[in-house]
Formats: C-alpha cells, sequence, structure tokens
C-alpha cells in the first residue's frame, strides 16, 4: 500500500484550490518565474534539441535492457562494499529501510528530498516505529512541517507564501525567541540553516533519492542546489540511498548528457550547485563518509509499465517542466492531483501506479495544448499517454453513464459524415431560430455546465464545414 | 522466489525477452565498456587562455568568485586577502593534500587547522580535481586528504585549481578519473560543484546559503 490518495476527488479538489486566495498568489510564482528561466537557458546552448534527442535515446536503450543494467549496477554497487535490496512494492520498501534504520540503532534520519520516499510513505512508517525522520531540503522540511504532502517534484512548498511558512516556524520553533524577526525569507532560511544543521549532525543514518544510477560504476547520483543532500549522506554512519529501477543510466557519459537537460528543463540553471556521484561505503584511511552504503531498488508497478505504451513515461527524470508549463497546475496547483506525482507527468504516472480506476480524472484535467511534451527533456508524448488513459478508463466503463452515452451519440455521427452534416446543420439552423431576438441563451438543455458560467451565443450563418467547403471552392462569404 | 529475481523476471517478461540472448548481452557489454560521449556542446571546445576565460566567466555567473595567481606559493596571501577583504575571521580548515600542504602558510597569519569539518569551521579550503569550463563546475574527488565534509559544512569555502586541470567538458574529467582509478572505478565521492548553496523555495526567490556555503570562492593556479 502506498500513500493515501484523493484523486477519485480531483474535481472538488480543484474547485478547492480555485477560491483559495493564498494559493492562488503563490501559483504566480510558478506561471512568472519556471518558464522564462528555462527559455534562456534553452536559447543559451545551441546543443539543447540535440541533448534533448539523446536523453530520451539513452533512457529508451537502458529501457530496452533494463534486466541487465540492472544485474551489472548491482555487480559494481557490492564489488565497491555496498548493499543492494530489491523491493516489490512500497511494503517491502518500508520493511527493508526500516530494518536497516534498526540495525543502526538508529533514533533520528535525517532525510534529502526524494519522490519515491513520498511514493512509499516512508516518513509516516518510520514514525510509527519509533523512529524521528527529518526532511532536509528547505521545501520539504516546510511541508513536513505542516504534514502535508509536496505540491511540486522540484519545488515542494510552491503553494505557500512566506508568511504562511513564518507561522510554522513560530509555531514548531519555540525554543527561539518568539519576538524575534522573520519578516524576510533570508530570515526564514537563516532559522532553518540553524535548526538543521544541528539535526544533521545528530542523524544516525541518512536517506537520500537517486536522480541516476550508473550500471558502470555502481555509482549514485543525487543533485541539489542546497547541499542538504549531501550532508544527510555523508555524515551519518549509514546512507541509504532510494531509487525506483528505471533510474538506471548505462554510464558516466551517459549520465552526463542527461545532466546537460535536467537543471536547464528544470530551474533553468546551467548545472545545479552540487551534483554528487556516490560509490559505496567510506574506504579505507577516508576522514569522513558513510560506513555502511544501502541502496533499495524499487519496482512499485515500473516492470509492468515496460513493454506498453506507457513505457515511455518511465523516461522521466523528474524535472517538473511539464506542471511548469502547464495551465491546468498553473489554475489549481499540485495537491488537487491528489497523491505524489502532480501536473501532466503526475496524470500518467499515478494512474500506472495506483489504477485508472482512482486516478481516471487526471488525465481527463487537460487542454491537450501540448506544452508539456515541448518542453519535456526525454520527450516524453504526455498528450498522447493521457489520451491513451482516457479510451482505458471508456473501455473499463469507468466514466459516467451521461458522459458515455453524449459520446456514443457523437461518434455515431461523427463516422457517418452524411448525416453528421445534415444534423448540425438543422441543429444551427434550430439554435439560430430560436436565438434570434437575444442572440444568446441563458439555459439550453443538457448544457447546464456552460450556461452555468456564461451564456452561450446562438449560432448565425453556417456551419464551419459548410464555410470551409464553399472557400476551398473560391466562394467568399 | 526472491524480490530479485521476481522484479528481472518481471521486466524480462514485460520486454519479451528471457535475459539470456547473446545478442543484448553483448550491446550492453559494448555500451559499458565504450561509454560513448553523446552530444557534447561546442561552447567548452576551446583551449588555452579561452578555456580559463570561459570558465572564470561561466563559474562568476553560478555566483562564485574568482581570482588568478601564479604560483601555488601565492594562495595563501591570496586566500589571506581575501577573508580579510570579507571582514571574515582568519582561520582556515584543510585537508591533508599534499598540493595545499606544501604552500607556504607560515607567511600569513591564518590559523590552520586540519582535517573533516564537524560543523564548526567558518572557513575551508579544498583543492580540486579539475575544472569544467562548459559550467564553471570544479570536480571534487573524496580520499583520506580531501574530505567532503568541507565541501559542504564551512559558511565559506575556497578551491585552489590548476589551471591545467581546467577542462573543457565532463567527459574529459571522466578519462582522468577512469586514468587515475581504472576503468569502472570511482572515488567514494565526486561533487560537481557550480556556485554557492542556494534555496528557491520559499516564493521562489534565490537565497545563497541554504545548508551548504554561502560563498564560494575559487582560486585558479596559473602554473
Amino acid at each position: 500500500m502506498t500513500v493515501h490518495t484523493t484523486s477519485p476527488q480531483f474535481k472538488q479538489n480543484a474547485a478547492r484550490a480555485l477560491h483559495d486566495p493564498q494559493l492562488q498568489k503563490a501559483l504566480n510564482n510558478v506561471k512568472q518565474g519556471f518558464i522564462d528561466k528555462r527559455q534562456a537557458a534553452a536559447d543559451k546552448l545551441p546543443e539543447f534539441e540535440a541533448l534533448r534527442d539523446s536523453a530520451r535515446d539513452i533512457k529508451n536503450h537502458t529501457l530496452e535492457h533494463l534486466d541487465l543494467y540492472l544485474e551489472a549496477y548491482e555487480q559494481k554497487v557490492k564489488a565497491s562494499g555496498g548493499h543492494v535490496h530489491f523491493a516489490r512494492n512500497a511494503d517491502e520498501a518500508r520493511e527493508i529501510i526500516l530494518s536497516i534504520c534498526r540495525e543502526a540503532g538508529a533514533r533520528t534520519v535525517t532525510k534529502g528530498k526524494s519522490m519515491i520516499s513520498e511514493e512509499i510513505g516512508i516518513n509516516h512508517y518510520l514514525e510509527a516505529n519509533g523512529i524521528k525522520p527529518v526532511e532536509t531540503d528547505l521545501g520539504e522540511y516546510i511541508i513536513q512541517l505542516r504534514n502535508e504532502l509536496p505540491s511540486h517534484i522540484i519545488a515542494p512548498a510552491v503553494h505557500l507564501n512566506a508568511t504562511q511558512v513564518e507561522q510554522d516556524f513560530r509555531r514548531v520553533h519555540t525554543h527561539l525567541d518568539a519576538k524575534r524577526d522573520l519578516s524576510e525569507p533570508v530570515q526564514l532560511l537563516t532559522e532553518a540553516r540553524a535548526v538543521l544543521r544541528e539535526r544533521f549532525l545528530a542523524a544516525d543514518v541518512g536517506i537520500t533519492g537517486a536522480n541516476f544510477l550508473v550500471a558502470e560504476t555502481g555509482t549514485s547520483i543525487i543533485v541539489t542546489n542546497e547541499g542538504n543532500g549531501d550532508l544527510t549522506q555523508i555524515l551519518p554512519r549509514t546512507h541509504i540511498v532510494l531509487a525506483s529501477i528505471e533510474k538506471l543510466v548505462p554510464t558516466l557519459e551517459d549520465a552526463s548528457q542527461l545532466l546537460r537537460v535536467l537543471a536547464r528543463s528544470a530551474t533553468g540553471q546551467e548545472m545545479s550547485v552540487y551534483t554528487t556521484f556516490s560509490t559505496g561505503p567510506r574506504r579505507s584511511g577516508d576522514a569522513d563518509g558513510p560506513e555502511n552504503y544501502h541502496v533499495v531498488l524499487i519496482d512499485n508497478g515500473r516492470s509492468a509499465m515496460l513493454g506498453t505504451s506507457f513505457e515511455e513515461m518511465l523516461r522521466c527524470i523528474r524535472c517538473g517542466a511539464c506542471m511548469n508549463h502547464c495551465p491546468v497546475y498553473h489554475a489549481v496547483g499540485g495537491h488537487a492531483y491528489g497523491w505524489v506525482y502532480p501536473g501532466p507527468m503526475g496524470a500518467v504516472l499515478t494512474p500506472s501506479l495506483i489504477g485508472v480506476d482512482k486516478a481516471g480524472h487526471l488525465p481527463n484535467a487537460s487542454t491537450f495544448c501540448g506544452r508539456c511534451e515541448s518542453v519535456c527533456p526525454v520527450r516524453i508524448p504526455l498528450p498522447k499517454l493521457m489520451r491513451h488513459w482516457r479510451e482505458r478508463e471508456f473501455e473499463r466503463h469507468l466514466t459516467p453513464a451521461s458522459v458515455r452515452s453524449g459520446l456514443s451519440l457523437w461518434s455515431f455521427f461523427a463516422k457517418r459524415p452524411a448525416l453528421y452534416r445534415l444534423a448540425t446543420r438543422a441543429a444551427m439552423a434550430t439554435l439560430g431560430f430560436a436565438g434570434r431576438r437575444r442572440g444568446r441563451f441563458s439555459w439550453l438543455p443538457l448544457a447546464k455546465g456552460w450556461t452555468k458560467h456564461r451564456d452561450f451565443p446562438a449560432p448565425q450563418g453556417e456551419t464551419f464545414q459548410a464555410r470551409w467547403q464553399r472557400e476551398r471552392k473560391g466562394g467568399t462569404a | 522466489m526472491s524480490a530479485r529475481d521476481e522484479i528481472l523476471a518481471g521486466i524480462r517478461r514485460s520486454l519479451g525477452v528471457k535475459g539470456n540472448e547473446t545478442i543484448r548481452r553483448q550491446i550492453v557489454q559494448d555500451r559499458l565498456e565504450r561509454a560513448p560521449k553523446g552530444v557534447v556542446p561546442a561552447r567548452g571546445q576551446v583551449s588555452g587562455e579561452e578555456r580559463i576565460a570561459l570558465f572564470r566567466t561561466m563559474a562568476e555567473s553560478s555566483l562564485a568568485t574568482v581570482t588568478e595567481v601564479g604560483t601555488p606559493a601565492e594562495v595563501p596571501q591570496s586566500i589571506a586577502l581575501f577573508l580579510r577583504d570579507h571582514n571574515l575571521p582568519a582561520t582556515l580548515r584543510m585537508g591533508g593534500d599534499p598540493r595545499l600542504k606544501a604552500m607556504p602558510w607560515s607567511e600569513t597569519a591564518l590559523e590552520i587547522s586540519q582535517g573533516p569539518s564537524e560543523g564548526q569551521d567558518l572557513n575551508a579550503v579544498s583543492h580540486a580535481f579539475g575544472g569544467v569550463a562548459e559550467t564553471g563546475t570544479l570536480a571534487m574527488i573524496s580520499g583520506p586528504e580531501n574530505p567532503s565534509t568541507l565541501n559542504f559544512l564551512p559558511d565559506n569555502h575556497i578551491i585552489v585549481v590548476s589551471a591545467k586541470d581546467i577542462a573543457s567538458d565532463y567527459e574529459s574529467v571522466w578519462s582522468r578519473v577512469r586514468f587515475a582509478f581504472g576503468k569502472g572505478g570511482m572515488p567514494r565521492t565526486v561533487n560537481w560543484i557550480t556556485g554557492p548553496s542556494r534555496s528557491g523555495d520559499i516564493e521562489q526567490t534565490l537565497l545563497l546559503g541554504a545548508h551548504g556555503p554561502r560563498r564560494l570562492h575559487v582560486i585558479v593556479v596559473r602554473e
């Protein structure tokens, strides 16, 4: 079982989000910042489009040979003194992590930002077992204080404003002077830095995710701007890497290709501040670093996606560009999606992982504008995959009866062009006649969803198809 | 069946393969051995002065500060000056890297201490394995004489890099790593560092010094 989902209530979630003034204010930051920065970074690198092709091809090649690269990777990790654990699902992953923590006698665990750790709900599980997990990425720390899920895969607290963070810090950091000034974001950062510095130094185990795993060398790679992931993994005695199986790449060169598109697509940086390549535990004579190095490789639904049309989703490198460019995400934010992964990538991945019966609304929450696909660094055809989910939803009779009969009716006409033209012409004439006086309708049968919010204009003249035909033959209006 | 075997079997079932096909194994073996470079941007493919200048521009655009000195012997003075200019205490933590050890620290008033950081050090200096001009990135490798904690815990991190070790691209750094550690071998940690620590998590406002160093100062040694 994975973390709780509210994806089935997407419509209610979205309605609430649209009427949340704090959230709407915060979402403005997404619209303004990310898009321009990514574009500027792409423009500065003439090879950017070629690198996107290269990134796509590397991921495709790896997925095609995933069994063999996993074996090669496992062998290299072991050779460097690390341990590799395989977990079929979230339950197994949590058990493995807990037993490593117990073996290390852990009381507190620091964590770097990791989406797979959200997916398996490790924090609550550790807490329930008497181990205190501390998120160390600033955004993750803030949402942990609020007991929320991240609302964005690279900017987890993007739904919040500074005043909300200030309130949380005052509520939780009660050991500090109640009269202290926290009016500036930099003061919030400084406070979090000081509080978390203590946690880093006290932790018994550090848990990070992995942006990539390198089969050639048995290396795990993390990418951060804060440096929190590094302090998480070099200070405690035990480092646990959590990674889903599709994080693999063949070589250091392949990783370097992907790193060239990751930061540019995510934040518009030329390169993230800290890109760290870890191979095994501390070597003899080393002055620091973890004594134990564990990798937990998690399937949790991925292997079943291989060989299907959703295999393409496994190329995702979690940069967040798709949600940064999504008008639906801009309008409702990440929490409305109701599970771990929001935005277009979430709309495709979530039904694969928790079932289209629960997450069927997500692939429907799209305008099909195609911006997500146009910026995806590994060229995942996100709109096409959302459409595949809609088809599956329809095939499995999960769509409501009214929608199904409406679609059936439409398809009956759409498959009979002559009848379609006749029917639309008749409908237009009828509507045009009925609305000839006001020129619009404030109420129409079967169109409440439209007329509740705005008038429906009465049609005038001829149908689009009729006009198209006429103009193609050289006539004018 | 173990989780491992079941996952591998599941992957093979989905891909429609058995896992023992010679041709697939060869393809994988070949890729791991050849490690093709892919697309390497032209930007970094310059040499000499031009490459150093590019490195400098890119490092500065990542909000690091960069200075150049003629010889290793000038590094201690340069660091003393940097600390004084920023009103920082004249203390410095460093590992046992022989290149740093050989520098004339006693010519300065700096109070030097040696070893990894335990979180109390304001200033630290490390020697880079190399630099990458393409993005102004420093490549650090861990080892008995190069503790990784020095790269992250101090408030002010100074990195010394030899001009001759500044490469055009990441791929050149990997080929040097392979030369030093053998094909398929790696130091325990390689840190690529591009600028000082930062966060944009509060209202997408860029703030420096999130958990790692607030300042990153790079000293390029020309000789």
